[in-house]
């Protein structure tokens, strides 16, 4: 499968690979990831940004894709929305669902609130689907939520929002516990003592999985729990505009049906946003691991609402999307890789980094070793370096890869890479938005009853996110913002629909002398063949 | 030049790029997928396939973005198939056979002949996670079934009417819950948060200055 080219590569990382499983890198000083991050991360690159001209984060920058779709226009004209005769009424309507928004409806259902989760492609059809490698909790003896916070909190660079982080850390062992008790499987010693892995910046072993299927075996319970607890899913049906009550409060969503394009109006008195992230908006041209849904779609709609963004500028590069063969281009491969012994090496056979350096510090290292240091491997896609997973076997005994990671197995596996085998090229793949909707730790924005919670939320992880924190984040906020919004609901006095912000939006573009083509949210990519 | 092949998607032929994926070859054709698409990564199951190759017999399941084109495939997507789930109250239910009896019944109609698991598009021994179901031997066939993607080929093909992907989910849910040993570990430190044993050191850790906690980080003890 591999060049010939590659093939000479390989032979020098195999001939290094004894003497590379004993070395231990070195770790970077701050100030070297300081520069190394400024000088490489594509958050740092310039030109690449454009500053808000309207809306509630005028004067900030965001990546120049999302802007565009900040400031384009609405989908529909709001005269022409019929806002008398809603299809849908409910207490809680809550938009996407992936692991958040699923976590978010089974709250709110078990607290007593008609719910009803609106998702534009199916249920599940999420990046919890996809994620691999685990969840991070402080449950072991030797940890603690205070040793999580201060991992967390220096790996997103001392940015993220404490009163959020410290709900991540504290409620992440009874959120792993509510998951267990839903039939969640983790692995498991045979005295049931869960079996624990690092992470890249953790300071102790707490990354919890399910082989490497952990996002997709959350999901599916998750999932399975909505199913039973026959909680109404509207599914092929994208939310396109909130909904807002005369006093500017979230109260429902304009929805529209993806196939036959129908428009229907759902009433609510809470919305929850879960709408994910922003990956298939390809910033800066890179591939991405995420699902074909994730378009930013939920920040868009609570911007146009009058929500803040926050840190929306930073996202997450994973240091290791697949970079050959082209057909699985940007795939994630597992950062539980390198958790289990795989390190990364050059072109020459060299161990160029420590593999658990924080995803930021990863991936830039990665990127200077095939930019300016010029030892990358060539590809048919760009550059690679090379993960040495047959050092796992030779780590963690014979057949370790097959019972850790049998996703990634098979993955290379149906291109004749065999991994146990031979070593892996990869590259940095837009992975993650850092930022999103600012949020009290109640999950509401700066619109009243509009909660928010999952990728959608920026400021839990800081400027960057570790391993393992996602799954986590969506497990604890969803399940915060189910709780809050049903509980809010009691008390909402339901008013007078309006799309007013609507127009209202248009007219601010239309101020600042903006003239889009475009219309947002975009609610999928397209890569048809451009003829 | 790149290498082209024929491919008929739906049954309409188009030429492609021999290195697409199923998936991208519905795209390079001019698709714009809604349904049929999801994760694109192997995972989530949504786009699921059947083809069959001029001159063979055989019709093999897959899943379209996991898998590379080839000359003279005849392509149908499956992106949905109705299989039954049965609706249960995860707190009532008991990982006994019984359960299966009641909810499953169709499964001990099985007649192994075995075509589940030969369309099975992550190679899973479906036929055998079944006959552990059967047996409500469900630690097995949650180990088994584990890598299922719930693409639903393998109940479309059954004889037998088992919604095969449904009856892995609850057994993997039976013993995730109660047969899979319980950690204590997790229920001791779920009890001391909510006692609030750590207030106290998370209180002093937040409020240390910006400093002290770069500090802290910075020369953190780092668990071999």
């Amino acid at each position: 499968m591999y060049t010939n080219e590659m093939m000479e590569s390989i032979r020098k990382v195999e001939a290094a690979r004894a003497k590379n499983l004993e070395l231990e890198p070195r770790r970077m000083t701050a100030e070297e990831k300081d520069t190394l991050l400024k000088t490489y991360h594509p958050d740092y690159k310039e030109g690449e940004f454009a500053v808000l001209q309207v809306g509630p984060n005028r004067g900030e920058k965001v990546p120049t894709e999302l802007a565009a779709l900040l400031q384009a226009n609405s989908r529909i004209a709001p005269a022409q929305v019929d806002l008398e005769h809603p299809a849908y009424d409910v207490d809680v309507l809550i938009i996407g669902g992936g692991g958040a928004g699923t976590s978010a409806a089974i709250e709110a259902d078990k607290a007593g609130a008609k719910v009803m989760i609106v998702t534009k492609l199916r249920m599940g059809d999420a990046n919890t689907m996809m994620a691999e490698g685990g969840i991070q909790a402080a449950d072991k003896p030797n940890d603690s939520p205070a040793i999580h916070y201060l991992d967390a909190f220096g790996g997103g660079h001392f940015a993220a929002k404490p009163e959020l982080l410290y709900k991540l850390v504290t409620e992440a062992p009874e959120a792993i516990a509510w998951l267990n008790d839903l039939g969640v499987e983790f692995d498991k010693e045979p005295d049931g003592t869960m079996i624990t892995t690092h992470g890249g910046g953790t300071s102790r072993k707490r990354m919890h999985a399910a082989k490497d299927y952990s996002g997709a075996e959350i999901m599916r319970t998750l999932r399975d729990e909505v199913l039973n607890r026959q909680i109404p899913v509207v599914d092929f049906t994208a939310a396109i505009e909130l909904v807002l009550d005369e006093n500017g409060r979230a109260a429902g969503a304009v929805l529209m049906n993806m196939e036959t394009q129908e428009l229907m109006v759902a009433r609510a008195k809470t919305v929850v946003i879960a709408t994910g992230g922003a990956g298939r908006l390809h910033y800066q041209g890179f591939p991405t691991s995420n699902h074909y849904g994730a378009t930013a779609d939920g920040l868009v709609l609570a911007y146009r609402a009058g929500a803040k963004l926050l840190y929306p500028d930073t996202l997450q590069y994973h240091p290791t999307g697949a970079a050959f063969p082209e057909q699985i281009f940007g795939a994630l491969v597992t950062e539980k890789v390198r958790s289990l012994g795989a390190k990364l090496i050059n072109v020459d056979g060299e161990a160029f980094m420590h593999p658990l350096e924080t995803r930021d510090v990863s991936a830039a290292s990665i990127i200077r070793e095939c930019t300016t240091r010029g030892k990358g491997v060539r590809t048919s896609q760009g550059l690679g370096v090379w993960l040495d997973t047959p050092m796992i076997e030779r780590k963690g005994g014979e057949g370790t890869i097959e019972r850790r990671i049998p996703a990634m197995l098979r993955m290379f596996g149906k291109y004749d890479i065999d991994i146990r085998k031979q070593p892996i090229l990869v590259y940095p793949t837009l992975h993650y938005q850092n930022g999103g909707i600012d949020i009290s730790k109640d999950c509401q924005s700066g619109v009243e009853n509009l909660f928010v919670a999952g990728e959608a939320v920026g400021g839990i992880h800081g400027r960057n996110r570790l391993m393992g924190n996602s799954l986590l984040d969506i497990i604890v906020f969803g399940r915060t913002a189910g709780k809050s919004a049903a509980a809010k609901a009691q008390a909402v006095q339901e008013g007078q629909l309006t799309l007013s912000h609507v127009d209202a939006f248009a007219r601010q573009l239309e101020q600042a002398g903006i003239h889009s083509d475009l219309v947002s949210p975009k609610l999928l990519p397209d890569y048809r063949r451009v003829k | 030049m790149e290498t082209m092949v024929h491919v008929f998607l739906m049954g309409k032929q188009y030429e492609v790029p021999a290195s697409l994926t199923i998936m991208g070859a519905f795209e390079y054709a001019g698709y714009q997928l809604v349904r049929g698409c999801g994760c694109r990564n192997g995972f989530c199951g949504a786009c699921a396939t059947v083809y069959r190759v001029k001159g063979d017999s055989e019709l093999h399941a897959c899943l379209a973005c996991q898998t590379q084109v080839v000359d003279n495939m005849y392509i149908a997507m499956l992106p949905f198939f109705p299989v039954v789930k049965q609706v249960y109250d995860i707190e009532k239910v008991t990982p006994s056979q019984m359960i299966m009896m009641q909810l499953y019944p169709e499964i001990y109609a099985c007649i192994g002949c075995n075509a589940c698991t030969k369309s099975c598009t992550q190679d899973l021994n479906v036929m055998q996670y079944i006959a552990y179901a059967q047996r409500g031997e469900f630690e097995k066939c949650a180990e088994e079934s584990f890598d299922c993607v719930m693409c639903g080929v393998c109940s479309s093909r059954c004889p037998a009417g088992i919604s095969h992907p449904q009856v892995a989910m609850l057994a993997r849910r039976l013993n995730g819950k109660y047969l899979a040993p319980k950690s204590a570990h997790l229920e001791k430190r779920v009890q001391e948060i909510q006692a609030g044993d750590f207030e106290g050191m998370m209180e002093e850790l937040m409020q240390k200055p910006l400093a002290e906690l770069q500090e802290l980080y910075n020369h953190r003890e780092i668990e071999q």
